[in-house]
Order: structure tokens, then C-alpha cells, then sequence
């Protein structure tokens, strides 16, 4: 302990320990420690800590019959196939109370201590520290520095081969991103079709009505699912002017935006159709249907991309071109296309 | 060539009378011994010394619980099929018949309806997921407020700081495995901060994901990292904290005859090995019943994902809270310039914000050892109210993520109570910043009161003088404790406060009745 160079608490703590534990606690019930090595078998601190051991058994015993009971029930539920609240009932029940059974065994009926180990200090010698630092230090001098070049060529060649392998690691996962992110299914004149692929007529909702709309033949697909997913509002009878620049996007009233959430891509699900809000149940972004989806409320940081659309000769809908802007949550290529009134 | 001539099978008499007294233990000891050496080590094994405290249990749960889902967990993937591959329904549950949805989907019906004892097994992993996560973060409490963490164990706190997140980090991807309405969304919120991060958060989510979202790999990628590599280095991780509290013997709170030096307790065979024992017991029945009873994440009410798809009120599991409180609390503050957008309000509360708490965590010791000087080696336990700012401190990180949790229930808040959704997050808002500080303040303050006020503190009472009136009345009034009382057996023992770090004057030199011997140590 001497030589080590440990450092446990200065001597000063243990006076302090013994002199506030060593008043008058003799009638107190509690033992001084001793350790087992050393216990002999007539030793108080071997025997049992219950009172009335008989009695503690009995019980003890009862638990476990519990215990076995519960098991075995368990055993026959599951071969009779019985509600899952049975099986939980029987095992449950079984294991938690041959578990107190068991626990109550050691804690009442098995040597009571307390027993004392001392604590060996884990630091060795400061000279073995030494010898260990020497070792290290001075064979890599003597030995690796000797061969700069040969351990320059094995660090350079684990490097690049570690660097290397993290291509075929990384890039087989997946595509890169290229464009992707920038696109939708939406083209000029694509007609709006609901999750069945059934266009959508003019006469066909009133005023305070939504549908989540896909582009046609895209319906089925992840990514008409995921990305382009649409959802289409009829405002009102009239033609509907969201921003200054979007003069013509709305015709008679119908209204159409990205329903991939600005903040984290959830599903723009709800609709409060008084406040003409569309609410993201995820974290309660809101955005106003009549001025361009403009968040007024929650976390999302941009509109919803408004998509425009016109009514063809035959009365269906049909966007006249894409979203000009990425749909959904931000990432670093984004260009800052569509962040406020454009 | 075996004969009639061989050895007979002996009484247990004869083989002790050859074997000594231990008999055939004895030969197996020896024959172990002769070839791996371990009689020594075993013996001082089976005497090593566990402390009794209930909060030492805490961990005990994290562990049985992480028996429990390795048990379970093993049952689940007999059963689950890893493919988003679209199927139509004929299962017995009636309700989703013809519905189209993953095999992931129609697998996990399945074993809730179909597989005997699955929907059992399924609950029990889910809840003993929840009790896992939770029991660490408990024990990590205790181990924060009590100092154990302190060197010479400031390596284990870093091991099991890890676990916790591996923890989180596993329990999201187990219970996205699913394919449900709730679960998706999850995944799709964990795309949505992946592309967040500034210059390679896309292609992250690109490689992960296998392309775009929802691409078509995902259930099958988050279900060998949950059931094969985070499993796997958990594993090793668990052994590592065991070994290590085994190599650097428990703390133990301060009391009788317990010292720097020294270890009081029970002993692991047969004592604790019974205790514990019995306590895998009881966690498994305990969840057993949870599992039966307590009906959790029921999928076949939530439906199949589907991208376009989402069911009001979608909350994640327990220890995700925090960081949907976080995330819905943030103001919507993107930056954007030079054809760039970084989107600070999913980076801050989602990645930047984890990464501070839990590197403020793992710093800890270190920041500790730094502030205060103090290098020493530490086996003794301290109170919280010892260390009035240590215990500040953690208070206050547990009432930030307390409130981030609570925030994350913001709309049904507002449903449920009847205010509005706007002074809800308003409230949260400020919430987040002033609750931390008055409670890092209040908790200061107590610990403090508690320090330098506790005269009548500790188990014992003081002794109580019973007199009798004239009119022959008994009563009972506390003893006087003057300083220099002569009547010493009336004086309370004195229990130890706070231990001081300075030499101890000589016995008697205090004069101060509360505390003979001790010293308080000004902090």
C-alpha cells in the first residue's frame, strides 16, 4: 500500500470513520465484520439471521409451492392454448413468488455477516509502472523507429487499404442522392388520381372537402405513396389566388399541396376545416390553406410546396407542372427555393 | 477393453474415505485446479462480498430484464418475417382481412394471434425493453447522486452510459420492426433527421435506407442490427461491467466498520447467489405479468404503414419522449444562403442537443475530477446532500429531459385540458429553460439545509427522560444536550455527516454537541 503511490483517502477519513462508528453501539445489533476465511462454524455471523427459522422456513416453503403450482399451471395453459392473461397469470405469478421464495432463503436463512474483505489497491508499484512505460517507450525507439521506412510502407498500406475498404462498404448500401430529392412524379398535365386511380372531377367535391391525391399510374408506388402524395382542399367556388404569383394555381376553388410535411416528412393529415388549417398530427406544424400553406404554427420552417393545377376541356384535374421545389424536410443541397413568399 | 475386474460402482463412504472428505466435489476440484489453476481465485470468488443496499438492485433489473430479451427476443425471430414484401391478409384476425400489408405487418399479427403464447412473448419483449431502458436510467441516477462513478470507476460509468444508448438506439429500431402505422412514421421521422445533417446528411439517409424513402430494404436492415449487432455488442459490453465491478469490488455507503479500505457484505456463495437469484425470478414473473396483463403496443389497431397514411396522437415509445418533446418544441429556425439550407430545427433538438446531453454525461467524471481536484480513489459512497452541487446538477438534467418528455404530449395536453395548442408549446417553451434552473436552485438549496442543519439527523433518537408529576403524571421530555454534559450516555451517537478530507483534530478538541469529531467541509 506504501510503495504503490495509490491514492486513497488520507488517513484522516478512517480516524474520522472509526471515531463517529465506534461510540456506544455495542447493544445496537450489529456485529463488528469479520471475514469468511476466518469464521468458524459456531460463529454467530454463519448462522441464520431469522428468529424463528421453523417459521421462516414454512413460509419460505410456501412461496415456492406457490411457485411450483404457478409454473405447472403455466405448463398446462399453454398446452391447452389458454388466453394470454392466464399464461401471464400462472407464470408470472409462479416465477415472482418462487423469486421471493428464493431471495427470502438468502436473506433470512443463510449466513446473516456481515463478513469484511479488504480492498487490495489495484495500482501496482510506481517502479512497475515505469517498467511497463520503458517497455513501450523504449522498444518502439530501439526497435520500430529503427525501420522508419518499413513502418511508413505497413501504416501507409493498412491507410489506404482501410480507405479503400470503405467504398465497397458505404457505396453498395445505397444510390447517391444526385437529384433525386429535387423530383416528384408530377409532370405537365398529369391527371390527379385518388389512391384507387380514379380521376377527380370538378363537380366532383365541395366547399371544405380534401382528398389525398397521386399522381396517375403512381398511386400504387412507394414513391407516389411517400413523396408525391398530394393533398387536394376545395376552398371555395372561385378561382383562389394563394400568393400574388400563383395566380392561376387554384382553379374554382381547388387548392393542391405537397403532403409531405416541411419539418420531418409525416403525412400533412389533418384538416381544420373552420381555421381552413392543415394540421401534421407529429409535432403540430400548422399550415394556412388559403395563403400558400404558410406555417403558422409549430416547428416546420417553410410552406407546403403548392402544386398548380388546371381544369382540362373534359373537367378533371391535371397539374400543369411539377412542384418548383424540393417537397419535405430540409437537407443541406436544398437551394432556398420556396422559403417564403415565392 | 472394459471387464468385469473394473472399478465397481462405490458407496459415497468409500469414496470419500479415497478422496478425502469432500469426496467426488474434491476430485472435480482437483482435476479443474491441475489444469486451469483455479482453486485459489474460485475460492476467493465464492467469498466475494456484495454490500446490502436496495438501490444496488437497480441495476440488477437492467440486467435480468436484458436476460428476459434475449430469451424472448430469440422466440420473436422464430416467428417474424423481416420483408416489406406486400401480402394480402387471411390470418385469423378477422378485423385486417384482405388488407394489403408487409410480411413484417402480417408476421407480427400473426404471432399476436396465431403462434401460442406470442402475443405473451411479444408484450414481454416490448415491456422488458421499456423496463430495461428505465431500470438504467434509474441506476445511473444512483450512481450519479451517490458519486459511485468516481475513480477508480469512471471507465464502467462510460460502459454503462453506452448501454443506455445502444439501449434507446435498439429499443426504436425493435419496435419499428413491426412495419405499423405508428412505427413508420417513427422510421420516417429518423430519415427526416438523418438528411438534416449539413453536408453528408443525404447521403446517410440514402445508405442507410438503400434510396430514397421508403426504399424497400429497411425492415430488413434494422433487423440484423437489432437482433445481431447491437445485441452482440451489448453483450460484450454487459461482461465488461460485470468484470470490471468484480476486478473493482462494490462502493458501500458509509457505516460501521466500513471503510476506504474494506468491503462489508454478504457473501456470493451461497448469500447473493440466492438474493439474485431469486431476484431473476421475481423481474421475470414481474414482466411475465406485464406482458399477460398489460396489454402494449397493439399493431392491429394501428393498421399496416403506409407512407401517405397517420393516425392522430402519434407518440414514441418512452425513451424516444424527450426527444419528440425536443423536436416539437423547437422553434422553426432553418438557415438558408449560397444555395444551402441547413435545417436547424430538426439538428438542434434531434442531433446536437442528444449529442451535448450525453457527452456532457460521459464527461462527467473527468469534468468532475477537474473542477473539484479531486484525484483520489473513492469507494465510499456519498450522500446526494453531500455534494450539493453534483446533486444540483443531476437534478436538473433529469427536469430538462422530464420536461422535454411532457412535452412531447403536447397536443394531447391541449386536447385533454381544454387550452390551447399555442399556450401549450408556449408553456413548454419556457418550461424547458426556467424549470431546470429552479430546480437546479431548489435542490442546491435543500441539499445545503440538509448539510448544515441536521441536528437531530440519523437513525438514532435522542434519549427521552421520563419524570413523574405530583399528581403522578408521567411524561416523557427529549434529554438536555449541553456541551460538556456530563450524562455522556445520553447523548445521541454521533452519526457521521460529512467526512472531512483534512486530518481529524484530537476527540474532544470539537466542542460542537451535533457533531463530536466530525468536521463539515465548506464547499
Amino acid at each position: 500500500m506504501s510503495d504503490s503511490g495509490s491514492t486513497f483517502e488520507t488517513p484522516g477519513t478512517q480516524v474520522a470513520l472509526e471515531v463517529a462508528s465506534g461510540g456506544p453501539s455495542e447493544g445496537d445489533g450489529h456485529r463488528t465484520a469479520v471475514p469468511i476465511p476466518t469464521a468458524r462454524l459456531d460463529d454467530p455471523h454463519l448462522q441464520e439471521a431469522a428468529r424463528f427459522p421453523r417459521r421462516t422456513e414454512a413460509i419460505i416453503a410456501l412461496f415456492l409451492l406457490v411457485g411450483i403450482g404457478g409454473v405447472a399451471a403455466f405448463g398446462a395453459a399453454y398446452v391447452q392454448n389458454a388466453p394470454s392473461w392466464v399464461l401471464a397469470l400462472s407464470m408470472g405469478v409462479g416465477l415472482f413468488a418462487m423469486g421471493v421464495g428464493l431471495t427470502a432463503w438468502g436473506k433470512y436463512l443463510m449466513p446473516q455477516g456481515p463478513f469484511v474483505e479488504d480492498r487490495h489497491p489495484l495500482a501496482n508499484s510506481r517502479r512497475d509502472q515505469e517498467a511497463m512505460a520503458a517497455a513501450l517507450v523504449e522498444r518502439t525507439g530501439v526497435v520500430v523507429k529503427r525501420r522508419k521506412l518499413l513502418g511508413g510502407l505497413l501504416g501507409g498500406g493498412m491507410g489506404i487499404f482501410g480507405i479503400v475498404t470503405l467504398f465497397p462498404l458505404l457505396r453498395s448500401l445505397g444510390p447517391l442522392p444526385g437529384k433525386t430529392l429535387f423530383t416528384t412524379g408530377w409532370k405537365s398535365g398529369t391527371y390527379l388520381v385518388d389512391s384507387t386511380g380514379t380521376r377527380i372531377h370538378k363537380d366532383q367535391m365541395s366547399v371544405g372537402g380534401i382528398l389525398t391525391v397521386y399522381p396517375q399510374g403512381k398511386e400504387n408506388t412507394d414513391r407516389g405513396q411517400a413523396v408525391d402524395q398530394t393533398v387536394l382542399i376545395r376552398a371555395q367556388l372561385t378561382d383562389l389566388v394563394t400568393m400574388k404569383s400563383r395566380a392561376n394555381w387554384a382553379p374554382t376553388g381547388y387548392v393542391a399541396y405537397s403532403k409531405v410535411c416541411t419539418h420531418l416528412g409525416c403525412p400533412v393529415g389533418l384538416y381544420e376545416q373552420l381555421l381552413e388549417l392543415l394540421v401534421c398530427p407529429c409535432h403540430q406544424s400548422m399550415f394556412n390553406v388559403r395563403d400558400g400553406a404558410v406555417p403558422v404554427f409549430g416547428p416546420a420552417p417553410r410552406p407546403l410546396p403548392q402544386l398548380p393545377l388546371y381544369i382540362d376541356s373534359t373537367g378533371f384535374l391535371r397539374a400543369q407542372r411539377g412542384y418548383n421545389q424540393p417537397v419535405g424536410p430540409g437537407f443541406w443541397e436544398r437551394t432556398t427555393e420556396g422559403n417564403g413568399t415565392a | 477393453m472394459i471387464t468385469t475386474e473394473g472399478p465397481r460402482a462405490r458407496t459415497r463412504r468409500q469414496v470419500q474415505q479415497s478422496h478425502g472428505k469432500y469426496g467426488r466435489v474434491q476430485v472435480a476440484v482437483n482435476e479443474l485446479d491441475e489444469r486451469l489453476g483455479l482453486a485459489r481465485g474460485g475460492r476467493i470468488f465464492l467469498d466475494k462480498l456484495f454490500p446490502d443496499h436496495w438501490s444496488f438492485m437497480l441495476g440488477e433489473i437492467a440486467l435480468y430484464s436484458f436476460v428476459v430479451l434475449l430469451a424472448t427476443g430469440v422466440f420473436l425471430t422464430l416467428y417474424f418475417v423481416p420483408s416489406q414484401t406486400i401480402v394480402t391478409y387471411h390470418g385469423v384476425y378477422k378485423p385486417l382481412d384482405g388488407i394489403k400489408m408487409s410480411e413484417a405487418y402480417a408476421s407480427t399479427v400473426n404471432i399476436s394471434f396465431a403462434v401460442r403464447a406470442g402475443l405473451l412473448i411479444r408484450q414481454m419483449h416490448h415491456w422488458a425493453a421499456d423496463v430495461f431502458i428505465g431500470s438504467i436510467v434509474v441506476h445511473m441516477a444512483r450512481i450519479f447522486f451517490t458519486g459511485a462513478f468516481r475513480k477508480p470507476r469512471e471507465l464502467n460509468w462510460v460502459i454503462g452510459l453506452t448501454m443506455l444508448i445502444l439501449g434507446i438506439l435498439n429499443g426504436f429500431l425493435g419496435y419499428s420492426l413491426p412495419d405499423d402505422l405508428i412505427s413508420g412514421t417513427g422510421i420516417r421521422i429518423a430519415y427526416s433527421i438523418l438528411e438534416s445533417i449539413p453536408f453528408v446528411g443525404s447521403y446517410l439517409a440514402f445508405w442507410l435506407f438503400g434510396g430514397e424513402y421508403p426504399g424497400n430494404i429497411i425492415i430488413e436492415r434494422f433487423y440484423i442490427i437489432h437482433v445481431l449487432i447491437i445485441p452482440l455488442v451489448l453483450l460484450g459490453m454487459v461482461g465488461a461491467h460485470l468484470g470490471l465491478l468484480v476486478r473493482q469490488k462494490h462502493t458501500q455507503f458509509r457505516g460501521k466498520g466500513r471503510t476506504e479500505h474494506n468491503v462489508v457484505g454478504s457473501p456470493m456463495f451461497p448469500t447473493f447467489m440466492a438474493k439474485t437469484t431469486g431476484f431473476l425470478l421475481m423481474v421475470t414473473g414481474a414482466l411475465a405479468l406485464l406482458g399477460g396483463l398489460a396489454q402494449i403496443n397493439p399493431i392491429w389497431q394501428f393498421g399496416p404503414y403506409e407512407a401517405s397514411k397517420i393516425s392522430y396522437a402519434v407518440q414514441p415509445d418512452l425513451y424516444m419522449g424527450f426527444l419528440d418533446g425536443a423536436l416539437r418544441i423547437m422553434p422553426s429556425w432553418q438557415w438558408t444562403g449560397w444555395g444551402h439550407t441547413i435545417p436547424w430545427e430538426v439538428l438542434f433538438p434531434a442531433i446536437i442537443f442528444p449529442g451535448l446531453l450525453f457527452n456532457l454525461c460521459f464527461a462527467w467524471p473527468a469534468l468532475e475530477r477537474w473542477f473539484t481536484g479531486d484525484n483520489a480513489m473513492h469507494n465510499l459512497l456519498d450522500r446526494p446532500r453531500d455534494r450539493p452541487k453534483r446533486t444540483a446538477a443531476g437534478a436538473a438534467v433529469f427536469a430538462l429531459v422530464f420536461t422535454l418528455f411532457c412535452a412531447s404530449a403536447t397536443d394531447v395536453i391541449a386536447n385533454y385540458f381544454g387550452v390551447s395548442l399555442n399556450a401549450t408549446l408556449w408553456f413548454f417553451r419556457a418550461a424547458v429553460i426556467l424549470v431546470p434552473i429552479v430546480t437546479y436552485y431548489l435542490t442546491w438549496r435543500v441539499c445545503v439545509e440538509m448539510l448544515h442543519g441536521g441536528r437531530h439527523m440519523g437513525k438514532r433518537k435522542r434519549a427521552m427522560v421520563v419524570s413523574r408529576t405530583p399528581e403522578g403524571e408521567y411524561v416523557a421530555a427529549p434529554s438536555d444536550m449541553r456541551p460538556g454534559d456530563e450524562h455522556s450516555e445520553l447523548r445521541p451517537a454521533p452519526v457521521p455527516e460529512q467526512i472531512d478530507m483534512e486530518p481529524l483534530e484530537p476527540v474532544g478538541a470539537t466542542t460542537t454537541v451535533s457533531s463530536p469529531g466530525i468536521r463539515r467541509v465548506r464547499r
